[in-house]
């Protein structure tokens, strides 16, 4: 009687711990190998699960497409006792908000989006401050005064990140143009390659990439341009002609957030941290950039980190020349959520 | 010791074809656990999660439901066809197509209607009118300028898909997707009603109904009849009086309504909005089902759940054991392979002969 009750007792409290434990999950718009966006979602998450050890349980499904199978696989996770779930991608948002619905008690967040809801929140890095500080480092290398940058969708996120790239190309070259082809993809290597290859072909002698992969990289190292990455480090993807790269650090605020729920203290919120919270930086520049420089960029950085400087500061002119943003005045948060207009400097266009 | 392959005289019976589809499948399971084993995984956890969870849970039932719905109603169309010989392997873009005229609906002409009894027949005559005229052009190019109805179908897809792309990157972009290329969410009266919190809704209702009435179409009517000569000897069913280029103009027709009213139920019932690259291929898919049914529509239900688990399934192997997605994408390389190759078995007799 008494070992039944052992036993019993123990099966209880297993029961207990395995059901107190929290499971998380991460849904992945590409491979967790395409050396870029998705990977570097993967760092943080890696990052989170060295942090609860065991506490929490952890998983991913990479590649999801967009469509009826993303709300199957969020559907499947909510059923399965997951409480907190990533997306990853403005792809997602409209999925995510509708299965959140349905799911009450389970907590969303996703990447880049803008709906928000009680249990769904948004977040996302100032990442167009490490545009403006790249934008510095190619405006000073190019030769031609051309620079290719290739984007995926022109979507305010994507359009934001050109604009503050090239104010960073003008402030130290102000004839500079920037070239921009659109591949209305987050993840098409071969079509980032060809768009990459185009904008050299073109005249382009620096190959700034937006979208996920690295083959825009890859492609500037075979052709001898100069090349800055987006999302992570990816050097060595173009080992002698890499400059710097405008990156992501999501472990932070993925172990804030997985923390926050954990305690039982979260709350939706639109998250988007800048420079100064460190889930948006920018990679060691290589030696290829001068000592000069390198001390600009540094010195920018820190008036962006207190805010003694914006980006969007006042006064900026758009494509056609006119004021967009008086002087003394600078781009509301809300400005830049919708921004679907080039800074002058940029040559391409926004589909209307 | 030779081998030899011989033609088998007979046709297969239902349980030899039974037993060489469940054949395939296991040995498609093992070729799967060896390279699983190989990655320093469980094979036997694999297994465990690729069924237990949408075959044996009510919540993953449901989404096996909504997963295998799409692919009932195109492999359904593709088996009117198929039954008279002609090779549509159009469905893709016929439900590309039944999609786009739901949206249209949905969005621009019918979006003052609240009532959704009006709304959502509306759009059903929508998709499949749409689907029909897509696919009628093939059937016309083939009744009347003997164009080979396997291209024209096949191309058409692509202009399908294409079609939709430039409109949802264009014209029909939302005016709240910030640029995105996505069309804005259908008013309610045009969504189907949902049950619970997994989202069941009519559409499988509506393909279960179809599954009856491709069977009354085929076993019971003129049409039905007509499918049935035709199938069997064009030449046969011109001497006997058929009109067979109206009957193929016809029968093209009816695949691509089917096929259209799968593209407009998996927008009022699951989706709500247009985007582009909705179908993960669903109409391809469809074509396997079809034949692995032996263009039954009875067994096209079986089979088109299985599909539908399979689909809910491998993601679960992913979330739970973390295989990467291109193993996911070689396991139903696998199972299409295995059962396609266990063809094979049914139609020869391998014979060891000693000499």
């Amino acid at each position: 009687m008494k070992k039944l009750f052992v036993v019993l007792v123990l099966l209880l409290v297993s029961i207990f711990t395995f059901a107190s434990s929290l499971k998380v999950a991460f849904i992945y718009v590409g491979p967790v190998g395409d050396a870029g966006w998705t990977y570097a979602h993967d760092l943080g998450r890696r990052q989170a699960e060295k942090v609860f050890d065991g506490k929490v349980k952890i998983t991913y499904i990479e590649s999801v497409p967009e469509g009826a199978e993303a709300i199957s696989v969020l559907k499947s996770l909510a059923n399965r006792g997951f409480k907190l779930i990533f997306t990853t991608s403005f792809s997602y948002m409209e999925q995510t908000a509708q299965v959140a619905k349905q799911f009450p008690n389970v907590i969303f967040e996703n990447c880049s989006g803008y709906l928000k809801s009680k249990n769904m929140g948004n977040y996302f890095g100032r990442i167009y401050q490490s545009e403006f500080l790249v934008g510095i480092v190619a405006g000073t290398m190019t030769k031609a005064g051309k620079i290719g940058y290739v984007a995926a969708y022109p979507i305010p996120e994507v359009v934001r990140g050109i604009n503050a790239f090239t104010l960073g190309v003008r402030t130290v070259n102000p004839r500079a143009t920037v070239h921009v082809v659109w591949v209305n993809s987050w993840y098409d290597p071969p079509t980032e390659k060809e768009a990459a290859l185009s904008l050299i072909n073109a005249g382009c002698d620096v190959i700034k990439s937006e979208t996920d992969s690295a083959a825009p990289l890859q492609a500037a190292e075979q052709n001898h341009v100069y090349a800055i990455g987006y999302n992570t480090d990816m050097r060595k993807f173009a080992p002698t002609h890499f400059l710097t790269s405008a990156i992501f650090n999501w472990g932070s605020f993925y172990t804030k957030t997985i923390k926050e729920v954990f305690d039982g203290t979260w709350k939706s919120e639109s998250f988007w941290g800048g420079l100064e919270t460190g889930i948006v930086d920018i990679a060691p520049m290589t030696d290829l950039v001068s000592p000069q420089t390198q001390r600009l960029v540094k010195a920018m950085k820190e008036a962006l980190e207190n805010h003694t400087f914006h980006v969007f500061d006042g006064p900026i002119y758009d494509q056609k020349g006119r004021i967009a943003i008086p002087a003394g005045r600078t781009a509301s948060d809300k400005d830049l959520l919708s921004m679907n207009w080039f800074v002058q400097g940029v040559i391409g266009s926004v589909p209307k | 010791m030779k081998l030899i392959v011989e033609k088998r005289s007979s046709r297969a019976s239902d349980l030899s074809i039974l037993f060489v589809s469940l054949f395939s499948v296991l040995v498609a399971l093992i070729i799967l656990g060896l390279i699983i084993l190989s990655l320093k995984k469980n094979p036997i956890e694999a297994y465990i999660e690729l069924v237990s969870w949408p075959f044996g849970t009510v919540a993953g039932v449901v989404q096996t439901l909504i997963a295998m719905m799409p692919l009932l109603f195109t492999s359904l169309g593709l088996l009117i066809a198929f039954k008279m010989k002609l090779w549509n392997i159009g469905a893709e873009g016929q439900f590309y197509m039944g999609a786009f005229a739901a949206t249209w609906g949905a969005l621009f002409v019918f979006d003052h209607i609240s009532n959704p009894w009006l709304m959502v027949p509306l759009l059903m005559i929508l998709g499949m009118g749409s689907g029909a005229g897509w696919a009628a052009i093939s059937g016309l190019m083939r009744a009347y300028l003997g164009v080979n109805e396997i291209l024209s179908t096949l191309m058409l897809n692509y202009i399908a898909i294409h079609w939709v792309d430039y409109l949802v990157y264009g014209p029909w972009k939302g005016a709240q997707s910030h640029n995105f290329p996505i069309t804005a969410t259908f008013p309610k009266a045009a969504i189907l009603p949902q049950y619970g919190a997994n989202g069941l809704n009519l559409g499988i209702f509506f393909a279960l109904i179809t599954s009856i009435f491709v069977y009354y179409l085929l076993k019971w009517t003129r049409l039905g009849y007509e499918i049935e000569i035709a199938g069997d000897n064009i030449r046969a069913a011109e001497y006997s009086g058929i009109n067979v280029k109206r009957t193929i103009v016809i029968v093209m027709a009816i695949s691509g309504a089917i096929s259209g009213l799968g593209g407009m139920m998996e927008m009022s019932g699951v989706l709500f909005r247009l985007q582009p690259n909705f179908s993960p291929g669903y109409g391809y898919t469809a074509i396997i089902i079809a034949w692995l049914a032996r263009l039954n529509p009875f067994i096209a239900i079986i089979v088109s759940f299985f599909f539908g688990g399979l689909l809910v399934g491998t993601q679960q192997i992913q979330l739970f054991l973390q295989i990467p997605f291109s193993l996911i994408n070689v396991f139903q390389g696998l199972v299409l392979f295995a059962l396609l190759s266990g063809e094979i078995f049914l139609r020869y007799r391998i014979k060891v002969v000693r000499t």
